[in-house]
């Protein structure tokens, strides 16, 4: 029991000094019937650190790891290559094994940070203010749902049919206990996504639009006029980026007038880890700060007069206001936000362009090679690092067939969308600086063996 | 959207004493400043080396970036010298005690980081393809089945992100089989006035009425006043056990017997679980559903305020309506139980929460954890949790005033109140000593139903040695509170910074970094 410093000698010293003649006398107040009599059913004693090392190592040689072979998976989770450097910094105790800033003074490491990462993504979602993380992006989305709500004072969203599955899901969720009207579509294998149709459909009850940017099918759309036709009807736009990386290459939601931007920041600093943790991004016009959720770090000075920053707004939040705060969330992704910013701060701006080039590169390389696979067609007209190619056939059994030849090849669409005919043959295909020319090849041509 | 292009600027040199001369660049010697990254990146320098090869536009239209970002780069030795120097200005639990109360800070295992990293689970996509993932469905798996056990409930909830999010998971279980019951018109949710804040929160967001119930002058819900508020407009209640004041609520069993006669379900904040883990079932005590915070109990970092990780345990009244996705063991592996296999034997479930499974890393985590400490270990955890808790509250309560010292033994913290202070003085001032001994404070002004309260868990991983110590420290300065010691109203001396002025900060809040000369001119 390495992790426990006491001695049985400690153990006998400290009860006498509380009085208490047995461990057991600490624990009066438990009922006797709740108290559990014999070990744990099941398991094992504790175990020397090579024994959890051997077992959670066999655990993890059952899974195929993205970097194992050619990987095209994206919509929402992106494989990057992290720097060194990210990792090794986050790992800094100070940073690693720190709380939440309450005590400024001694946590200005982590506040500085929060400062500069809030800067950061609001100048990559081109609002005015961003706060100090969510716990992703789906769940940032549905909070940015509730923020317009509580804005306009009016219960009706429409997602755009290009917003992921799952944050529709998570949306859908909510909504049936908050009582908000969501309106929502599937896509169509179009080129492009039916904007006119959802300006068309905004009225005097709707809240917000929600449009993704990219969107899943990895289309790419100017959001001006839907900003624009929100404006005119007092409903918010809100934007989701899952793929910030393509914000260093195509102009961002805000400078497109979106009113509410949020993200899922995985891709910079943060692995696929299955699904999390990952790091939700939020930010917004700066009319809006106090109907924002989440914490926010803020610059003010001390008593002497040096710069310094603090936790503020916090009237905003639950442990203040109860029942009446902006959400209930207590706790942000920190040490994500913490590797999306350093990652960040590495690359700077001249970086960001270059690996969104070099992305966008590899993706129309990609597009143009697997479309020349007889049968199969490429979707989009316009993309960033993720495209959609219509299959001949179903595309999730070609999936399973590529995954046993050490291909991961991307997301069908019948995955996403299961019993939605009309997307059983998509499959999105995602390229970033780590796939290579021989990895597309590779694709092109298993594909080509299994569609013949 | 400008960056200052002028390199280094240092923070105004500050003069300690009299005699000691300020430093030209604000350092003290291993207490060091640090500029922004605005202040000393700019937006051509990167240290990131790429390969060569192309870089495209040409699928874009017309929405390629014209304008620029304003993103400073450093190179990588600025980078890591950046973050460093600010690491030094954060207290963790690496550098010593942190007795935050109800937040539980404890050593974090290295090894847990160490498998967390193995590329089986961290380079892992949430979408592949089942069979190309079955050992992390087992990982979640063998979680899932160790706290159930644990716990001795029916079935886990595995992809809340955090407590809070738990808390939300329990009560929109709650809510969806009271509805499946045809019971929907219950619309209020009793909430003890000593719970976590997000607690009413929580129930207000998943659209219901809060109704906060008194506690005892024993620190305990007022269980006579809970059971006469029940009936059928109240659909349910959220209690905190081990409660916000250290306790064990004794008459939990009770209070669940009663609000499910009444036609309720329990939901139990279980943020305080490692207090009994290993010894006390929450099943056993009559509760439907229990966010378990993995950070807290199996010790995963936290660092600066996140991630977190809130597995829900359901009782099997809730299990129907547990969210998707889950992982099944069949006799072909383990599957993942999504939108589209939902159908076949959880039609009733209430949705999905987040976009992919949870938080994976965490679970990693929280079974390394689990397997190293095994069932002596765990058993271990929480009685030296709370030997440590109550060591600290019998060598303190003759200096500060423990409100509820005679309620019986604390569990996993102990509670003090500001009440016997010189005038003038209160909890604060004794937070703001502490930093000057080299301590983080504990939690102060929480709970709420104790005036100036000071909530301070040791957690099993700290020594005897370190709790002396932190007992003499904290001695110490309470006496100087009592004594009046105005120096004590300045403190901290020797932190990073002084008193921060919070005020101004929520007055005219600055959010993001504006050059100042551009800040000064939009005034």
């Amino acid at each position: 029991m390495r992790y426990l410093p006491l001695t049985s000698h400690d153990r006998t010293d400290m009860l006498a000094v509380i009085g208490a003649g047995s461990i057991d006398d600490l624990f009066v107040d438990v009922p006797e019937a709740a108290q559990l009599d014999g070990p744990i059913e099941g398991l094992p004693m504790h175990a020397s650190e090579l024994a959890v090392e051997r077992h959670m190592t066999a655990l993890s040689r059952k899974n195929v790891a993205a970097s194992d072979g050619p990987f095209f998976l994206g919509c929402g989770a992106y494989k990057h290559h992290v720097p060194a450097s990210v990792d090794h910094l986050i790992q800094r105790g100070e940073f690693l094994t720190a709380y939440t800033p309450y005590q400024p003074e001694i946590a200005q490491g982590t506040l500085q940070m929060l400062f500069e990462f809030q800067t950061q993504v609001a100048r990559l979602l081109g609002t005015d203010v961003a706060n100090a993380s969510m716990y992703d992006g789906s769940t940032a989305c549905w909070e940015a749902i509730g923020m317009a709500r509580r804005i306009t004072k009016r219960g009706k969203a429409l997602l755009s049919s290009g917003l992921h599955p799952h944050y529709v899901s998570v949306a859908q969720t909510m909504a049936k206990f908050t009582g908000d009207q969501l309106e929502t579509t599937a896509p169509t294998l179009a080129a492009e996504t039916d904007i006119a149709g959802l300006i068309a459909r905004i009225d005097g009850d709707t809240s917000c639009v929600v449009v993704q940017y990219p969107d899943i099918l990895g289309r790419i759309e100017d959001l001006t006029d839907l900003a624009a036709a929100c404006q005119a009807n007092k409903a918010l736009l809100i934007a989701v980026v899952t793929e910030p990386v393509a914000l260093g290459a195509i102009q961002s939601p805000g400078e497109m007038g979106a009113d509410i931007v949020v993200g899922e920041g995985q891709s910079l600093g943060v692995g696929l880890q299955f699904g999390g943790p990952y790091v939700g991004l939020f930010g917004c016009k700066d009319k809006y700060v106090r109907q924002m959720p989440g914490r926010l770090c803020g610059e003010t000075v001390d008593a002497d007069g040096r710069r310094g920053f603090v936790l503020t707004l916090s009237t905003r939040e639950q442990h203040i206001r109860r029942e009446k705060a902006t959400s209930n969330i207590c706790t942000n992704s920190g040490l994500c936000a913490l590797a999306f910013s350093i990652h960040m701060t590495l690359l700077g701006e001249a970086g960001l362009r270059r690996l969104a080039g070099i992305n966008h590169a590899g993706a129309v390389h990609a597009a143009r090679r697997l479309a020349q696979v007889p049968g199969v067609e490429l979707v989009n007209d316009l993309f960033f690092n993720e495209f959609t190619l219509k299959l001949p056939v179903e595309a999730r059994p070609v999936v399973r067939t590529l995954a046993d030849r050490g291909i991961l090849a991307g997301v069908s669409l019948g995955r996403l969308y299961p019993g939605v005919d009309a997307l059983a043959n998509g499959l999105v295909v995602a390229v970033t600086e780590t796939t290579s020319a021989e990895d597309v090849e590779t694709l092109a041509v298993a594909l080509q063996e299994i569609l013949a | 959207m400008s960056i200052n292009q002028s390199g280094w600027r240092p923070t105004a040199p500050e003069a300690n004493t009299d005699s000691v001369p300020a430093s030209f660049t604000g350092n003290k010697a291993l207490m060091l400043e640090e500029a922004l990254i605005f202040e000393i990146g700019d937006t051509k320098t990167t240290g990131v080396d790429f390969a060569e090869g192309d870089v495209a536009h040409d699928r874009l239209g017309n929405l390629t970036r014209k304008a620029p970002i304003g993103l400073p780069g450093l190179s990588e030795p600025e980078t890591v010298r950046h973050y460093t120097r600010l690491s030094r200005q954060n207290y963790g639990i690496d550098l010593g005690f942190f007795p935050l109360g109800s937040c539980t800070m404890k050593h974090n295992p290295r090894l847990n980081e160490k498998m967390a990293r193995l590329p089986g689970f961290a380079d892992v996509h949430p979408l592949q393809p089942v069979d190309t993932v079955q050992g992390a469905l087992e990982v979640i798996h063998q979680l899932a089945h160790w706290l159930v056990t644990l716990t001795g409930m029916d079935s886990v909830a595995m992809s809340p992100k955090a407590g809070a999010h738990g808390e939300l998971c329990g009560i929109l279980a709650i809510k969806a089989a009271l509805e499946a019951r045809g019971e929907g018109h219950r619309k209020v949710i009793l909430v003890p006035e000593s719970a976590h804040g997000t607690n009413p929160a929580t129930a207000a967001f998943a659209g219901y009425r809060v109704e906060d119930i008194p506690a005892t002058s024993e620190g305990r819900v007022d269980t006579a006043a809970l059971i006469a508020r029940l009936g059928p407009d109240v659909a349910g209640v959220m209690i905190t056990n081990p409660n916000t004041c250290g306790l064990f609520e004794r008459d939990m069993r009770a209070i669940s017997d009663a609000v499910h006669e009444a036609g309720g379900l329990v939901y139990c904040d279980g943020a305080n679980f490692n207090a009994i883990v290993g010894r006390v079932r929450p099943g056993d005590l009559g509760i439907d559903a229990m966010h378990i915070n993995l950070h807290k109990t199996f010790s995963t970092p936290h660092g600066g305020g996140g991630p977190g990780s809130g597995p829900v345990v359901l009782s099997k009244a809730l299990t129907p309506f547990a969210p998707l996705p889950f992982v099944e063991k069949t006799d072909a592996g383990f599957r993942l139980v999504e939108e589209e296999t939902a159908e076949e034997h959880h039609e009733q479930t209430f949705g999905r929460m987040v976009a992919f499974h949870g938080q994976m890393g965490m679970f990693t985590r929280a079974l390394t954890y689990i397997l190293s400490h095994g069932a002596d270990g765990l058993r271990q955890v929480a009685e030296d949790a709370v030997l440590n808790a109550n060591y600290i509250l019998r060598s303190l309560d003759d200096t500060l005033v423990a409100p509820f010292g005679h309620s019986g033994p604390c569990m996993h913290e102990a509670l003090f109140s500001d009440d016997n202070l010189a005038e003038g003085f209160s909890t604060i001032d004794i937070a703001k000593g502490l930093i000057d001994e080299g301590y983080h404070p504990m939690t102060m002004y929480f709970p709420l139903v104790v005036h100036g309260a000071m909530l301070i868990e040791p957690t099993e991983t700290e020594s005897k040695a370190a709790l002396d110590q932190f007992i003499g420290a904290l001695r110490s300065v309470a006496e100087r509170a009592k004594a009046g010691d105005t120096a004590l109203k300045t403190a901290p001396h020797f932190a990073p910074r002084s008193r921060l002025d919070e005020t101004l900060a929520a007055r005219k809040p600055v959010l993001v970094w504006k050059d100042a000369v551009l800040a000064e001119a939009a005034e």
